[in-house]
């Protein structure tokens, strides 16, 4: 991005919004104001879509995560002397990242190859077969730029490898090896109470006062072991902090918030007819789904530009109202709104004041994370996991793997016929929420140390364990690390890893104001809450306009005219 | 197709199926022409798969089209590639037929017929029924179409096994694929295929699987049946067994012309009235037998000859099979003294109805005593009137009970052969009842209650040989009467078995059995001896049972009951006397088994309902109650 190509200028020069990052808040924001009638411009500095929720090439990937881990660089320059009627805020950006740290351990494989892969900067994630997003793609016909797969299986992990199947249907508890008949009869007979609740049948009506208990004293309650407590409470309703330590717990359940994710699970299970599982995935990756959302709203008539980065916002001199922003070509938009990539910040120069009404907005302009981090990473693999099984998803439970493991970590292996990578290769998905980079990295370490052999030889182990972004300092060729798998605890030969990045990032929360903030990924597991999130943005900036309005269906366009790319 | 509400019609459609009928009928007229002149042109052939396209029910259209096919094979300038192709075409419409409704008996059939022909590939037939079982799994016709392409293809039971279990695992409510299991395992049994030889090995790993079913839904029915078919698998002994004969093994009988007879050392048990110069020989089995005739059943006696015994089978629907089979022996009307020894299956041919042979054979053996009619004394008998009043009865004294404990042991033969190879049975039933104990510990269930109360019952049937009583029939009947509140849709059906537990449990012991034996004693009556009585009484039984333990009985009161029927009575061959008072017989069709009561000289069914309902209910009721134990 430090050279940028001479720009044509944009015409027009005034829309009635701007968006800026084509991440997925910003994508839907930009197609549901182009279908409300809005004029929208929608730039990115970046040369591709989905910012960070992208899935970005191997090579591509750690210079991504490293641009955005630096601190902000000082305003370039005085912007007073500015000839207009306009005063020039700079932007800056914010850093994301921390603790990137890339080892590779087949460099001449995986360079080679580095654009056969598609990797999610925002992994692991899934859809579920019944959630709003996949709900919104269907109303809105976004769903003609996706493709989707299913994922095959959920299971448990535990710290001595292995992978236990979550039975999550009667199929599956019928099925299920690992469950004694009693527990069977409990688990079954909890999901029917839960069904008969949801399906409003009278007599087995979970009482109000349940529903507003903690979830995990509910199923106590319905005297279920702990066996299965824990497949409900962090495999199915994906809780992310121990639910049964108040003391560490930032996420307790309550019943009711349990039985919806139950419903909603249960609905995705069995709701399209070639997904086994409750969980779909997107060929090429989850970046496809901001940008099929930029094509939506390029159909309806939104102006895409890439690689254009913006070096200020316009603001009016006297009001201190936003007018517009002043991109690297040095052009001035003008809009009415507009919404912003959690990327940027805007910094006021030194010692001057801003303007009023711009100063009483700016502690929104702060976006606090006390919502901690999460911890990322993403391994490679030539070897799948479990073996007859590619794509599924593992969740290992709060203090499944050490005890003072409080959040759950999940791990979403996805196999090259979503092609995500190269033929038979694996790419691994792991996440976890935590408090610091060190915390981050040791969860996502107890994962990769118990699923995976990590190469450790004299001549390249320093990556991995030294938790510095080094890159590329490790040198291994294909023939010696498959022999060199050694003695695993399990006896039964690990997967071995080939490349990883490991990273925590910042989890910002979105902002509303005349100039809004989208959110970072979040730690979910799925798109609900940023898509909650997003209508909420939406409805701030426009409060008269629908959110995709039915009747936007009626009108199906081929993609043939207006494609995002132009 | 399974779980598809039905909807009403709209308007547009039914004038849409008049459309269709109007055109049916055209189409039907039609082909009934060609049909009767018997023309078999590629026309009016057409014509005929346009019609069971419509209506695959069509069996004329069905049969007319074999017809046309024997026809075209019988051609002179019939070759095989034309045969093929007269065939494959039959194939295609059958297909066709199929899709318009995949329940079409006709149309599953006619391709039977078709491939009976041998000249088409079977291989096909899989690939079709893997896509008529993919849309609907759980389709009968299917399931026992592919049955016969399976045994056509002599595709392997295993094979076969894997595919319904495969079935089983995608939907495990799937009445068919579990029917179709059993199926494929009894087949496997019976051929002592590898690995299935013996059922000790198979049925405990069944029991396994079926448990993953019935604790995951106790609700679903599918997996109860199979449970029903694996208790019966083990409860069922192959070959059938002499369970109890009159009289019994070293008894003494006793024959008196008149009522009375001297000689004290004689039970009441054994002695036996009789004006015509015979008595009855019954062979109880333990299940229903075929062939017993004099070559299969030896008498060997000092006093007749065995070619003269005619053996006659004691069942309600006069078939040639019945559990109970009874013959008269002839005796000189002499004093006499003799030993009779009767040998069954010691040559072959009683076979079970289900085909197994009788293979234990077995002897017992009696004394008969012969005491001459005394003249002076019919009269008395002739004037006779036997009351069961209250005060006739008397406790049944002590004084005999020497001999009643060697004629209770004589009521029931002992087959110690079987009893020895079947530890493997009572360790799968204890394991049951200990798995259900603990399902109902978790959830309420009517059918795993009665699941219980069946285990139980089997297993007090299989160990009473050793343990000479009953130890769960106090729980058994509690699960009954519990039911009986429960589900009150079935509450015959609960009703019924409480009875028949609660008679065995009377009849398990001698102390229980002697608690309702009483001495017939009426004070207007000159006779000096005194008969008794089974009192069975007042106990609010629906049906009876335990017959097995009952041969010798000559006077039975079931007065006070709730007797809708008297199945199984006419085992009871010596029943002189039988009061059937106050009880709910609906009809005199109830009383058919009476008929086979050859002895039978006072009946008593006065206050009962015979006559109440003007249709005659009896025979519904006892196939309704079978129904239920299908249901159930």
């Amino acid at each position: 991005m430090d050279d940028i190509p001479p720009y044509p200028p944009i015409d027009p020069t005034t829309f009635d919004l701007i968006v800026i990052g084509t991440g997925l808040p910003e994508s839907i924001i930009a197609a549901a104001s182009s279908t409300a009638s809005k004029s929208v411009l929608h730039l990115d500095p970046n040369p591709f879509y989905g910012s960070h929720f992208s899935s970005l090439p191997l090579a591509d990937l750690p210079s991504f995560l490293s641009s955005h881990s630096t601190s902000p660089s000082p305003p370039r320059s005085p912007s007073s002397d500015d000839p207009n009627e306009f005063s020039l805020l700079e932007f800056a950006t914010r850093p994301l990242y921390s603790s990137i740290d890339i080892s590779t351990f087949s460099p001449n494989l995986l360079d080679q190859h580095s654009r056969k892969f598609n990797l999610d900067v925002a992994g692991p994630r899934v859809f579920f077969c019944a959630d709003k997003s996949i709900e919104l793609l269907l109303r809105t016909g976004t769903n003609q730029y996706m493709e989707f797969k299913s994922v095959d299986a959920t299971f448990v992990g535990d710290n001595k490898g292995n992978l236990w199947s979550v039975p999550d249907s009667r199929a599956a508890i019928f099925k299920d090896k690992s469950l004694g008949l009693v527990e069977k009869n409990k688990l079954m007979r909890f999901f029917k109470l839960v069904q008969g609740h949801l399906a409003g049948e009278q007599d087995i009506k979970i009482s109000e006062e349940d529903l507003q208990s903690p979830f995990v004293d509910f199923l106590n309650k319905m005297g279920l072991p702990p066996k299965i407590k824990s497949f409900i409470l962090y495999a199915i309703a994906m809780a992310d902090y121990d639910q049964e330590d108040t003391g560490v717990c930032r996420d307790l359940l309550k019943t009711k918030d349990g039985i919806d994710q139950l419903a909603l699970y249960n609905a995705s299970i069995g709701r399209f007819q070639n997904a086994s599982g409750a969980f779909l995935y997107p060929i090429y990756g989850q970046g496809e789904l901001s940008q099929a959302f930029c094509r939506r709203a390029a159909v309806k008539g939104c102006l895409y530009v890439l690689r254009m980065p913006v070096t200020a916002l316009l603001v009016d001199k006297d009001t201190g109202c936003y007018k517009g922003v002043r991109l690297a070509s040095g052009q001035d938009i003008f809009s009415q709104k507009l919404i912003l990539d959690p990327t940027f910040k805007v910094t006021l120069p030194s010692g001057s004041s801003p303007p009023l009404p711009l100063k009483e907005k700016l502690p929104f302009f702060s976006l606090k994370d006390d919502k901690g981090k999460i911890a990322r990473g993403i391994c490679i693999t030539k070897t799948s996991l479990k073996p007859d099984i590619s794509n599924f998803l593992v969740v290992y439970p709060p203090r499944s793997l050490f005890p003072e493991q409080v959040t759950s970590i999940r791990l979403l292996q996805i196999a090259s016929n979503l092609a995500v990578c190269l033929p038979g290769m694996f790419v691994l998905y792991i996440s976890a929420l935590c408090n610091d980079d060190d915390q981050g990295k040791k969860l996502i370490h107890a994962v990769m140390n118990t699923l995976l052999t990590v190469p450790l030889d004299s001549e390249s182990n320093a990556a991995v364990q030294s938790e510095t972004a080094e890159n590329g300092s490790a040198v291994q060729d294909e023939t010696s690390e498959s022999s060199s798998g050694g003695p695993s605890d399990s006896g039964e030969e690990k997967p071995t890893l080939l490349w990883s990045a490991l990273y925590s990032q910042e989890l910002t929360l979105g902002q509303v104001d005349f100039i809004c903030s989208t959110p970072m990924p979040d730690g979910k597991l799925n798109y609900n809450d940023l898509i909650d999130t997003t209508f909420k943005i939406f409805q701030e900036i426009y409060p008269g306009e629908e959110f995709f309005p039915e009747t936007s269906l009626e009108n199906p366009e081929g993609d043939g005219d207006a494609s995002p790319e132009t | 197709m399974h779980g598809r509400p039905r909807k009403a019609p709209k308007p547009e459609d039914e004038a849409a199926s008049s459309a269709k009928a109007q055109k049916l009928r055209a189409l039907q007229t039609q082909f009934f022409t060609f049909h009767h002149n018997k023309i078999y042109t590629k026309e009016a052939v057409e014509l005929s798969a346009k019609l069971l396209e419509i209506n695959p029910e069509s069996y004329t259209a069905w049969n007319y089209r074999k017809l046309a096919v024997e026809h075209y094979l019988n051609l002179p300038d019939c070759n095989p590639d034309s045969i093929k192709s007269v065939l494959d075409d039959e194939l295609r419409v059958v297909e066709n037929a199929l899709r318009q409704n995949f329940k079409s008996y006709g149309a599953w059939h006619h391709r039977k017929w078709v491939l009976s022909k041998g000249h088409s590939s079977i291989d096909n037939e899989l690939r079709l029924l893997d896509k008529f079982q993919k849309a609907d799994s759980r389709n009968f016709h299917a399931w026992n179409y592919r049955r016969y392409v399976a045994e056509s293809m002599k595709r392997s039971e295993q094979d076969e096994l894997k595919y319904a279990e495969d079935m089983i695992y995608t939907n495990f409510s799937n009445y068919s694929a579990w029917h179709n299991r059993s199926v494929l395992l009894s087949a496997l049994f019976e051929k002592k295929a590898g690995g299935f030889l013996l059922k000790e090995k198979v049925l405990p790993e069944e029991y396994e699987f079926i448990h993953q079913a019935i604790f995951t839904d106790p609700d679903d029915q599918s997996g109860w049946f199979y449970h029903l078919w694996l208790l019966d698998q083990t409860v069922t002994t192959d070959s059938p067994l002499l369970a109890s004969s009159w009289p019994g093994h070293g008894s003494d009988v006793l024959l008196v012309g008149d009522r009375c007879y001297n000689g004290s050392a004689f039970s009441p048990f054994s002695a036996l009235h009789s004006d015509s110069g015979s008595f009855p020989i019954v062979l109880y089995f333990n299940q229903p037998v075929g062939g017993v005739n004099s070559s299969t059943v030896t008498v060997e006696c000092g006093f007749n000859k065995n070619e003269d015994l005619f053996w006659k089978p004691l069942s309600a629907s006069n078939s040639q099979t019945a559990r109970v089979w009874v013959a008269h022996l002839k005796v000189p009307s002499s004093d006499l003294h003799s030993t009779v020894e009767v040998s069954v299956g010691h040559s072959k041919g009683i076979i079970s109805t289900r085909g197994f042979v009788y293979s234990h054979p077995s002897m017992f053996s009696f004394k008969v005593h012969v005491q001459p009619m005394e003249r002076d004394s019919s009269q008395v008998s002739v004037a006779e009137n036997i009351s069961l009043r209250e005060e006739n009865f008397k406790v049944y004294g002590t004084q005999s009970e020497e001999s009643i404990i060697d004629s209770f042991d004589q009521l029931i033969i002992k087959n110690g052969h079987e009893t020895t190879a079947s530890n493997w049975r009572f360790e799968a039933l204890a394991k049951e009842i200990e798995c259900f104990r603990e399902l109902l510990s978790l959830v309420d269930c009517k059918i795993g209650k009665l699941t219980l109360a069946r285990l139980l019952k089997a297993y007090d049937a299989m160990s009473y040989p050793f343990a000479n009583k009953l130890v769960h029939s106090e729980e058994v009947l509690e699960l009954y009467s519990d039911l009986m509140k429960l589900d009150p849709t079935h509450y015959q059906f609960y009703k019924d078995e409480h009875s028949i537990v609660l008679l065995q449990k009377v009849t398990s012991s001698k102390e229980s059995l002697l608690q309702h034996c009483f001495q017939y004693k009426d004070s207007a009556s000159s006779a000096i001896c005194d008969p008794i009585c089974l009192r069975l009484n007042n106990l609010s039984l629906s049906r009876m049972g335990a017959f097995e333990k009952l041969l010798w009985v000559q006077m039975l009161d079931l007065s006070h009951n709730e007797l809708q029927s008297i199945e199984g009575l006419e085992a009871m061959q010596l029943l002189s006397c039988l009061s059937l008072r106050n009880n709910k017989l609906r009809s005199l069709t109830a009383l058919e088994p009476l008929r086979k009561l050859k002895s039978l000289r006072i009946l008593d069914i006065s206050y009962n309902q015979i006559g109440d309902q003007s249709i005659d209910t009896t025979s519904i009721g006892s196939r309704n109650s079978k129904m239920n134990q299908k249901l159930l």
